[in-house]
């Protein structure tokens, strides 16, 4: 444990004074004891790391051109060396990292942990949830085959619903007055960068959980446990179990299930005369898309679709309850296990052929999401906010 | 004898083992779990550096038509010559007159060149003879030059029997009209000779050679 006296040690502390505080930092940092779904931040960081490696290397074989781009990624399948692999890697990489995520933000609305003072952690978070769902879409249009094509038609057409400037608007963005090699190359190009911003925001999403530190279910319990350990080597070795068990499943989706993510559709390359008969979007971003379909007017579905994030970076200021954990809250637990329920459905209906079953579930589904968000869990607050004053009050005599 | 055994009862935990210390349960745990996970990394590098290697061609087809090249030389006049890409190489074709074909065996072009008798395997066996090619009033040779790769230009060494010749303009080197390397230059080697055959009179497939069936451009000294 004498570090101090290692010569390299003390040649890179000289040279780097700010190398050893974070160090320490990081590794001192201390945990409340938090339980497994903890975990998931550090997942995450795997599977980003490992998106963007794949990446990286699938770019060295991409052709961001109209004529090529569809070969091009046939040929990293078929004639590249583990090229397969590598967009397995990369195309599968992407469920489990969404799946992850939404696990994770789960787990902060379960818990409490976008209120005070760690509402920063929430913002950032939610931000780095939007570039995550912009990355995937823009990358989803690259091998530009039938789904890339039409689903990037669809969702690009979405924009023209704002009212005045829509048009305008997406030829601006598109480059061209169609879908088309301009298109495409924008699409990669952002597809790349956002790589790297997301990079940045991660950071800076660290950062601001380091400020505050991490949030501590038990402390509404009956029986709190105000104990911290070192982060190291506790919660890195709590991590890496984890992360182990990730990547088996991550292994396990590659290599014994690749076909199940993937549609048969986009192995067919992209003819602008002919939408194929069932448009589905990948099953991350199917709740979205739930909601543009279940309201009729195409405004009403894009203004829909964006409130529902909204209200999510605006809950810090809608739910004030001093209590975190939606255990011990029983109108939250209510509301936000209604709202798991609604998602799910909306993930589902998204996936579906848009019946009036599917149209009238999502329906009824954006009812729960806003509800929960708007009502219950600011009506939860206000009577928690109530208990709690009188409770002080009551002792204060 | 007492003395002896009263020093080996004097130090009894003196043995190889307690000289190590004890490794923890901790430290065995832990050195396992680093060897286990960097096994880990270095099979996750595995796919990403393959990838790298070079991409397996679309079809055994197109590899055949890379390989052999067919060229017309009957629009070639004899002193001329012709430059084509074979396999992404520039290959030059010149046509001799008899003045060239008796140059290249002056004894006074002999003496400059560094292996005028064709020794080191730039070519295959049925090239290695006076004139350095098939037949004699025909010279094909891969035009990168044996120092680093640079393409030389086709021009007459002035002061040497007019048998043609390569000038490398990176570094000078020169060659003469058979691409044999002068002594004293920055090319170590002679001009390459491709694998190559006459189909007929005015027809040179190169990439193929009936001869030498397994000679190619891997089984040269240096390209």
């Amino acid at each position: 444990m004498n570090d101090n006296t290692h010569p390299t040690r003390s040649w890179l502390d000289s040279r780097l004074p700010f190398l050893r505080p974070f160090c320490q930092h990081m590794t001192r940092f201390p945990m409340p004891p938090v339980n497994l779904l903890w975990t998931l931040g550090a997942c995450l960081m795997v599977a980003f790391g490992l998106m963007v490696v794949s990446g990286l290397f699938l770019s060295l074989h991409y052709q961001p051109d109209l004529a090529q781009a569809f070969d091009s990624v046939e040929a990293m399948e078929r004639r590249v060396p583990s090229g397969w692999l590598i967009r397995s890697i990369h195309t599968g990489g992407v469920s489990l990292l969404f799946a992850a995520l939404y696990l994770h933000v789960g787990r902060g609305l379960w818990y409490g942990s976008y209120k005070a003072p760690r509402e920063l952690v929430w913002l950032s978070g939610l931000f780095l949830m939007l570039l995550f769902m912009t990355t995937a879409f823009a990358g989803y249009v690259l091998p530009w085959g039938q789904m890339s094509y039409w689903g990037a038609t669809v969702i690009t057409h979405a924009v023209e619903a704002i009212p005045g400037i829509g048009h305008g608007l997406l030829v601006y963005l598109l480059g061209e007055d169609t879908l088309g090699g301009v298109a495409l190359h924008r699409f990669f190009i952002l597809h790349f960068t956002l790589g790297f911003i997301i990079a940045a925001v991660v950071g800076l999403h660290i950062l601001c959980l380091h400020g505050t530190g991490s949030s501590n279910p038990t402390l509404d319990s009956p029986h709190p446990d105000r104990t911290t350990r070192p982060f190291a080597p506790f919660y890195v070795v709590k991590d890496c179990l984890a992360v182990c068990v990730f990547l088996a499943l991550f292994a396990g989706l590659i290599f014994f299930l690749p076909g199940l993510l993937g549609k048969l559709d986009n192995i067919i390359p992209a003819n602008p005369l002919k939408t194929p008969t069932d448009i589905t979007p990948e099953w991350y971003l199917a709740p979205w898309f739930a909601m543009l379909r279940a309201v009729p007017s195409r405004l009403g579905g894009l203004i829909a679709a964006a409130t529902s994030l909204l209200v999510l970076f605006i809950l810090p200021w809608l739910d004030q309850s001093p209590r975190h954990n939606a255990t011990y809250r029983p109108l939250a637990r209510m509301g936000l296990g209604l709202f798991f329920i609604a998602f799910i459905i909306l993930i589902l209906a998204g996936m579906n052929r848009a019946t009036p079953l599917w149209v009238w579930l999502s329906r009824g589904a954006m009812l729960v999401w806003f509800l929960t968000f708007l009502g219950l869990l600011p009506l939860a607050a206000y009577r928690e906010r109530q208990a709690s004053d009188a409770s002080t009050q009551g002792d204060a005599p | 004898m007492t003395r002896n055994h009263d020093a080996s009862t004097a130090h009894p935990s003196l043995d190889e083992e307690s000289l190590l210390p004890r490794p923890t349960r901790r430290t065995v745990l832990t050195a396992g779990s680093v060897a286990l996970g960097g096994a880990g990394a270095c099979t996750l590098a595995a796919p990403f550096l393959d990838s790298l290697r070079r991409t397996r061609a679309s079809s055994a087809a197109s590899t055949q038509e890379e390989t052999v090249l067919d060229i017309s030389v009957q629009d070639l006049e004899p002193g001329a010559h012709k430059i084509v890409v074979w396999q992404g190489m520039p290959v030059a074709i010149q046509r001799r007159t008899p003045e060239m074909i008796r140059a290249l065996e002056d004894p006074a072009l002999l003496a400059q060149l560094l292996d005028p008798q064709s020794r080191i395997r730039q070519q295959p066996r049925e090239a290695e003879n006076a004139h350095r090619s098939l037949r004699p009033d025909y010279g094909v040779y891969v035009t990168i030059c044996t120092h680093l790769g640079c393409v030389p230009d086709y021009q007459n060494i002035t002061s040497l029997p007019a048998s043609g010749g390569f000038f490398c303009p990176c570094h000078g080197s020169q060659f003469d009209g058979a691409g044999r390397v002068l002594r004293n230059m920055p090319a170590p080697y002679n001009l390459p000779v491709p694998p190559l055959h006459f189909v007929d009179d005015h027809t040179i497939r190169l990439g193929e050679s009936l001869l030498s069936p397994h000679y190619g451009m891997n089984s040269i000294q240096q390209l």
